[in-house]
């Protein structure tokens, strides 16, 4: 069966790639573009690990065919930071210590960026709910749920 | 497996009469791709309807608010004039997966695969929800209850597809809503669920009520005798009794780890008459 020629947005990037039909956008962006960063935990969309968005909506990536992708734009996790400035979602969880093993991070700081740019003074509830998604198997989540808030206050000083 | 991606859809039901082997419908993928990786479900023939501008747009037209069957769920529950419109449909997409599962799940996804414990079906039967059919022979538009046969089962026949669903605009005095039982709050499925959707006259009676229960039977319910307990009253307790009490007596639960049958026919009488104090409170509201 013939590839599927897929041309999108990666990170701002104009990206071509050759996909089969079944490969997931996740296999696609660590097996074929090399983008490691977004990581696959469960592969069944209930661990929140290979989080992205697709046009400015989170989803997880294990649950997204790689040629769904052909005209649309992907932001993942290296696309974050600029350069190498950190984004303060990056900052507040190196300080306040918000990872460990780390495995569940980058979902974890796509998924908050997700909610910032909606909401940039959310409660602890709704960071809370927001990230129910993303499971953290090391943290206990209070740092987690810290450091978006603290990061989201940083972000409203400008 | 080979994918096509139709933009219409006259495109997509040629495609899905024209396939010899197994044909899926692709939507949010977040029920097929795990069936795929598990290989319960292994299709030639994966059609993405996402590019369809009927399966994915938001708009009113006469008689309602009509919604593409594959539009996600978060789209849904950010649109202001859906929320609006549909409150109890709405309370249940809400709490359908994570946000994550939602930015790619679709209601139309979630009637189709048709488990006894889908969130919106019960909501979207009691907000008399009809859905359009669409094959190589024309369309047909049927109502919500009459999609589900059983669990994993559907009316639907192998070239149908399902394009949209009509919600029908709440008239004054209206109010429907959703309750569902899980030990989490969120990422769970419903060991038992209810949608209320009731219409009161200018002196508070009644008129009309519409109760659905998820999670008790083989497919979502339309319990007639729930709603007939609550039509006449003025939704006191009486009558709200009346309905728990009916809504009970309409289960016919499996007996699992996440629920015994008891316990699932208890509750349903519990979450009926919850639903129908926030309908009722709802009522108040215009829409």
């Amino acid at each position: 069966m013939a590839k599927h020629h897929v041309s999108a947005l990666i990170n701002g990037n104009p990206v071509e790639y050759l996909c089969d039909a079944q490969q997931t956008l996740l296999e696609v962006l660590r097996d074929e573009l090399n983008l490691t960063g977004t990581k696959e935990g469960c592969a069944t969309g209930d661990c929140g690990a290979c989080s992205v968005t697709i046009d400015g909506r989170l989803v997880c990536s294990c649950l997204t065919l790689g040629a769904e992708i052909d005209g649309k734009a992907v932001q993942t996790i290296e696309g974050m930071a600029t350069g190498t400035e950190l984004h303060p979602l990056q900052t507040k969880f190196l300080e306040l210590a918000a990872l460990q093993c780390g495995i569940c991070t980058p979902g974890m700081l796509v998924a908050a960026k997700a909610l910032l740019e909606r909401n940039p003074d959310p409660t602890e509830d709704e960071v809370r709910y927001w990230l129910a998604g993303n499971l953290c198997r090391c943290t206990g989540y209070n740092k987690i749920i810290e450091a978006v808030l603290a990061a989201a206050g940083e972000m409203r000083k400008g | 497996m080979r994918y096509a991606k139709p933009k219409s859809v006259d495109e997509a039901v040629a495609l899905l009469a024209a396939e010899k082997g197994l044909a899926r419908v692709l939507a949010g993928g977040t029920d097929l791709l795990v069936q795929m990786r598990s290989r319960r479900a292994l299709p030639d023939l994966m059609v993405d309807c996402k590019a369809i501008a009927d399966m994915t747009s938001i708009a009113a037209e006469d008689g309602g608010i009509r919604f593409g069957a594959a539009t996600a769920c978060m789209a849904l529950v950010e649109n202001a004039q859906f929320s609006a419109a549909c409150p109890g449909v709405t309370d249940a997409i809400k709490l359908i997966g994570s946000i994550q599962v939602k930015g790619r799940a679709s209601v139309g996804g979630n009637v189709c695969n048709a488990s006894p414990a889908a969130d919106s079906v019960p909501a979207l039967i009691a907000a008399g929800a009809t859905a359009r059919i669409a094959s190589p022979r024309g369309s047909r538009d049927v109502a919500v209850e009459t999609i589900t046969t059983g669990p994993g089962k559907t009316c639907l026949a192998r070239d149908e597809l399902l394009v949209s669903f009509l919600v029908p605009r709440k008239q004054r005095n209206c109010g429907d809503a959703y309750l569902r039982f899980t030990p989490r709050t969120e990422m769970d499925i419903a060991v038992v669920s209810a949608g209320v959707n009731l219409k009161l006259d200018a002196t508070g009676i009644c008129r009309e009520a519409r109760v659905s229960l998820g999670a008790v039977a083989e497919r979502a319910l339309l319990v007639a005798e729930a709603g007939a307990a609550l039509v006449g009253s003025k939704v006191d307790n009486a009558a709200l009794e009346r309905l728990g009490a009916a809504a009970s007596a309409a289960c016919r639960p499996i007996d699992d780890k996440r629920g015994t049958r008891e316990f699932r026919i208890k509750v349903a009488g519990v979450l009926a008459r919850r639903a129908a104090q926030i309908a009722l409170d709802r009522t108040g509201k215009e829409n």
